[in-house]
């Protein structure tokens, strides 16, 4: 989504990305791939960890430029906690995700960088929001974004079902990614996953050689 | 009212002071142009730079050669900066940027240092780092190896110009960083001992050096343990000068002489003048 949107060229090191989120019946998945590019050809890391964690609950997904991305993450982590100091309870999932917008918003002219937060909190249960590259804010059930998203839309469209449970949902979000990062260049390494969940947080990390096959691998 | 008045003073934190000094540095190029001169090409390390993490510290290596433009500037310049007792940083970009913003750094976290009591941390100079880097929005050409000891072991990151980060056992810079990036692929283990990560980074360099024209001359290295550090210039002369074999001075006699003439050439003294020198 968001490399076709603007000119080809990102600035600096590269997300390069595929990264979704879903919602099941009782918490949310995040998913994404570990791979961080420099101009098309060059693989700068294998292994980074575009999940981010913003608050308990919340997390957020990279994509675009690593350096904005990186910044704005820590900008919104400082901005969260102080705001669930002041409110004494946890913030929205609102609230966070409208903190990654503001930033993005203010300052769209000079960066290139979208998320996806998601997660759990006590007044709406699991949410998913989608905040695009010139501060647009977008609630959904599901969502995926980064480079290659564009491959997997079809995937998502026909086989996500609301009210899923977690397994399945485990299962459809490391299809995606698997199919994704089979077709894009700049999306690859293992798969991170995270299932937040009222009772609380897991890490499921899928290693390259124990991603789903599809027919023609 | 408190809550806004933190959220606007919290929106400033991007202020990307860049964005002036790019229309005045557009203005004096196309003023130059107009004269006939083009604006001086900064200088660049060309380079390749490396760390790895072993078992009790880190190796940081570098070449040492400055290109500007097709011509080496410098053939033996240090590339690997002091930040702090236990913390050093190899740079590769531009090398006016990568020596100012290292000293910059290390000037502020010696003042940090002071003020905490402790020694620095490795991710504090990270920190500090990666946040000029961003709000100069990747105009300053620094790309850095910055690596160190601490309070919690041995760490290594990588720092690109746009001010993104990476920490990773092993990491490789420059334009000879591919050529050091397998170099690492092929051999790198964690846990390795000291010699074999010195073995290591020195086999990484030169593969850079030999293999990259950005890179060149000899190979330095810096060994950060909890104990001490070992800075190592230079650790192998990859490329010596050679010493030339023969001499094209001939001995008298070697040509033989036919005739010889002599005309002395009278001068006649005009004028003599003196003039004292006013030494007080």
């Amino acid at each position: 989504m968001e490399k076709h949107c603007t000119e080809s060229r990102v600035k600096g090191v590269s997300t390069g990305t595929t990264i979704l989120a879903a919602v099941f019946d009782g918490g949310v998945v995040i998913g994404s791939d570990s791979r961080a590019s420099m101009g098309e050809e060059y693989v700068s890391s294998k292994t980074i960890n575009k999940v981010i964690q913003v608050h308990d609950r919340i997390f957020c997904c990279i994509a675009g430029s690593l350096a904005d991305a990186q910044a704005i993450t820590k900008a919104a982590k400082f901005h969260l906690s102080f705001h669930s100091v002041q409110m004494e309870s946890p913030p929205r999932v609102m609230a966070a995700a409208s903190v990654l917008k503001d930033l993005c918003y203010k300052n769209r002219e000079e960066l290139q960088a979208g998320f996806i937060t998601a997660g759990w909190d006590k007044k709406n249960g699991p949410q998913v929001y989608v905040v695009a590259l010139g501060g647009m804010l977008i609630n959904q059930l599901v969502t995926i974004a980064g480079s290659g998203s564009t491959y997997i839309y079809g995937y998502i469209d026909a086989k996500y079902k609301p009210n899923m449970t977690k397994e399945e949902c485990l299962q459809f979000a490391t299809n995606a990614l698997a199919l994704a990062m089979g077709r894009d260049n700049v999306s690859g390494g293992v798969a991170h996953l995270v299932v937040v969940t009222e009772k609380g947080v897991e890490h499921v990390v899928v290693p390259g050689d124990k991603l789903p096959k599809f027919h023609d691998e | 009212f408190f809550f806004f008045l933190i959220f606007e003073v919290f929106f400033g934190v991007f202020s990307f002071t860049i964005n002036s000094a790019i229309t005045i540095n557009a203005v004096l190029e196309v003023e130059a142009s107009k004269v006939g001169c083009s604006v001086p090409a900064a200088r660049k390390t060309g380079t390749t730079i490396c760390g790895v993490v072993f078992k009790d510290g880190v190796v940081l290596g570098a070449d040492t050669r400055a290109t500007e433009g097709m011509i080496v500037a410098d053939k033996n310049c240090s590339k690997i900066h002091y930040i702090s007792p236990n913390i050093y940083c190899c740079g590769a970009g531009t090398a006016a940027d990568t020596e100012m913003t290292t000293q910059l750094i290390s000037s502020n976290l010696e003042l940090h240092s002071l003020s905490t009591g402790r020694l620095p941390r490795v991710a504090t100079a990270n920190r500090m780092l990666k946040q000029m880097l961003f709000r100069y929005q990747g105009y300053i050409g620094a790309a850095l190896v910055l690596g160190g000891v601490d309070c919690n072991g041995p760490h290594l990151y990588s720092i690109y110009p746009h001010g993104s980060t990476d920490k990773l056992p092993y990491v490789t810079m420059g334009s000879g960083s591919l050529a050091a990036m397998a170099v690492f692929e092929d051999r790198y283990k964690p846990d390795m001992e000291e010699d074999a990560a010195k073995q290591l980074v020195r086999d990484a360099i030169a593969a850079g050096i030999f293999n990259d024209l950005g890179s060149g001359s000899n190979i330095d290295l810096c060994v950060i343990t909890k104990s001490k550090v070992n800075y190592i210039r230079p650790h192998d002369e990859a490329n010596k000068k050679g010493v030339r074999t023969g001499d094209y001075k001939y001995k008298r006699g070697t040509t033989g002489v036919l005739t010889k003439a002599v005309t002395p050439i009278d001068l006649e003294l005009l004028e003599e003048s003196v003039q004292t020198m006013d030494t007080s």
